[in-house]
């Protein structure tokens, strides 16, 4: 578990301009450290800067102040461009509301990334099935996101999020509208491609349930991180 | 990305939504469809007037005699008899002149066998050819032996063949004119309308002094009422025009202050006058053509801005996943882009097969130059790149966290 620190963030910082003078930034001196094939759980109550600092890691946004290294690059100095093809290679993205694209099917949608990653047209399709099969909807290739049910959803959006083999899944509250059976599936999944690929996953949740799949939590509130340790099994 | 995979990503956002995209093209293809019909009525317009034009003969003046006033009573001009035939040649001699063709017109009846048929009989020296640009299609030309002597020698225009001739060979024959025979020495090539709409192949051409002594007698022999002079060149068509006025006046014997008892028109400058008001015409409805096509980019840029709007979610969620701001500027772009160029397709055949309806139904000239398709098909593809641009770049811009979390 001590591998080489995959993320490395020290005194990273936002405040965000839209915000009212007097407010406190969003994210406040944050320093983390986290290896390779860590399994960590974000918690914190809303508006705690948690959102913020997931933004951050998967380089949606930029912070304002600190240092944020992935993979010992500090993404600080990158262009656009090599922000979209981090996200497109070493990060995977997996969000609340799936973010599939309605009228695209399965197979294209979990081969979306590929085709920005500049991967030929055959090569995609044989990624894609060879990801849909191994999370179980080998025969979903055909199906629209909206003849599927949320589970099934999930899975697809996980499906992408692995398209180009990244070494961290970001998942934000991947199972905030699916119910408490399809969820432990979903952790299940996660679960296993921590256990048995290595994947670095990190992931937001507001459930303690949720979190206890995980093996290192961090706590924020107001912008700070407030606890950071292994999970104890409550 | 690669750019062909960009298309198929544009062409499978607009199939989503087709009948959005069938109304927004539609205002393409009505733009583009304008603009060709409009250009190929306009263009047409401008070549019949300019074929008229040049049928009349180039760098062209007219002659008329003055009028003259018995009682009070004012004739308009040409009834005095002031113009000899002896002015005819005298103007013929200066310099900057290449033809002075005098003509004296007459209608009447003319026999052949079982048909007849009323024309303008036209009395004519050679210079006529000449100065109003007609060519023979057989036979010979009137000489100046002819207008000499008088000889009844007749040239035929197309018209007058077709409808007392059928389809023979007229040269050889001899018709009637007035009851006097005529041999046909030759005929003209077809020239068609004049400007004013008149059939100018409707003519028979007859020596000048025949028409006047035999045919139509004159009160005032060697008199002659227009001359028809054709300058050099257009660039001394104002000192063709001084010096005839000068040599008429001093001809004519017209003290320093006297009125001139002719006039000189120059044919040329009015026919540059009509060329260029067909020319306007077509200009105007060019523009008419260009405002429908503008309306139809706004109405591009229109759809493509609310679609921007629509999509920000999923522009979020391509820029999460690895989505580079070309890929989606381009993206959004090729949409616009697909728009235009396949309703500039589309307009481009509406308007060709308007152009022949209107040709066809109206009887009008129309002239559909592939030149102006492909400026109209240009323009139709420039206006998608120009009014899709700001749409794309709108949703390149986007913040990829803004993006996603846009509800």
């Amino acid at each position: 578990m001590t591998n080489a620190p995959i993320i490395r963030v020290e005194n990273l910082g936002k405040h965000y301009e839209t915000a009212a003078p007097d407010t406190p930034p969003a994210l406040n001196k944050v320093s983390v450290t986290i290896s390779a094939g860590e399994f960590v759980a974000i918690m914190g109550p809303s508006g705690s800067g948690k959102s913020t600092f997931m933004n951050l890691l998967g380089c949606l946004d930029v912070p304002t102040s600190g240092a944020y290294f992935l993979n010992g690059r500090n993404v600080a100095e990158l262009s656009l461009n090599d922000l979209a093809d981090v996200r497109n290679r070493q990060l995977g993205f997996v969000f609340q509301g799936f973010n599939l694209l309605k009228r695209v099917t399965a197979i294209d949608n979990v081969a979306l990334p590929l085709l920005y990653a500049g991967v030929g047209k055959r090569k995609r399709r044989e990624r894609a099935q060879e990801l849909l099969t191994q999370i179980g909807l080998g025969k979903y290739g055909q199906s629209l996101p909206n003849r599927m049910s949320g589970g099934q959803q999930q899975r697809v959006a996980i499906a992408r999020a692995l398209a180009n083999s990244p070494k961290v899944i970001l998942a934000d509250e991947p199972t905030g509208n699916l119910d408490s059976e399809t969820s432990n599936e979903i952790m299940g999944v996660f679960t296993k491609l921590n256990r048995e690929q290595g994947l670095t996953i990190i992931l937001v949740t507001h459930e303690q349930d949720i979190a206890n799949f995980a093996h290192r939590l961090i706590r924020f509130k107001d912008g700070v991180v407030v606890h950071d340790g292994p999970v104890t099994h409550q | 990305m690669n750019p062909f995979a960009t298309l198929g990503e544009a062409w499978r956002a607009l199939g989503a939504n087709r009948l959005r995209t069938a109304l927004t093209m539609l205002g393409m293809i009505i733009g583009v469809s304008a603009v060709v019909l409009m250009l190929a009525v306009g263009e047409g317009a401008k070549q019949s007037v300019n074929r008229s034009v040049t049928s009349m003969g180039s760098n062209l003046f007219i002659v008329v005699s003055g009028s003259t006033s018995a009682g009070g009573v004012r004739a308009g001009m040409g009834s005095s008899p002031t113009l000899t035939l002896n002015d005819a040649e005298a103007i013929a001699k200066i310099p900057s002149v290449a033809a002075s063709a005098p003509d004296f017109r007459g209608n009447t009846q003319i026999i052949f066998g079982a048909n007849n048929w009323s024309t303008q009989i036209t009395g004519v020296t050679p210079d006529f050819m000449v100065a109003r640009s007609w060519t023979m299609d057989d036979g010979e030309m009137l000489t100046d032996a002819d207008v000499r002597n008088a000889t009844r020698n007749a040239i035929l225009g197309q018209t007058v063949i077709k409808n007392i001739f059928g389809g023979e060979n007229p040269v050889g024959k001899t018709i009637r004119i007035k009851n006097l025979p005529f041999l046909v020495t030759g005929t003209l090539q077809p020239k068609g309308q004049s400007l004013d709409g008149r059939d100018q192949d409707d003519t028979v051409l007859v020596p000048i002094t025949t028409a006047q002594g035999k045919l139509f007698g004159n009160p005032f022999p060697g008199m002659i009422r227009l001359i028809s002079v054709q300058a050099k060149s257009a660039e001394v068509m104002d000192e063709a025009e001084e010096e005839m006025k000068q040599l008429l006046r001093q001809r004519h014997r017209i003290q320093p202050g006297g009125e001139d008892d002719f006039s000189i028109r120059n044919l040329t400058a009015m026919a540059q006058t009509a060329a260029a008001a067909a020319q306007a015409m077509s200009m105007m409805l060019g523009a008419i053509g260009s405002i429908s096509l503008l309306v139809g980019g706004i109405g591009i840029m229109n759809i493509m801005l609310v679609s921007v709007t629509e999509r920000t979610r999923e522009i979020g969620v391509r820029m999460a996943i690895g989505a580079r701001r070309w890929d989606i500027l381009l993206q959004f772009l090729l949409e616009a882009v697909m728009i235009s160029v396949i309703g500039g397709l589309i307009g481009v055949a509406f308007g060709a097969w308007g152009a022949y309806g209107v040709a066809m139904g109206l009887g009008m000239e129309v002239e559909l130059s592939g030149r102006a398709m492909l400026v109209a098909f240009g323009v139709a593809a420039a206006t998608g790149i120009f009014f899709g641009f700001y749409p794309a770049r709108r949703a390149a811009k986007l913040r990829p966290v803004d993006a996603l979390r846009y509800e």
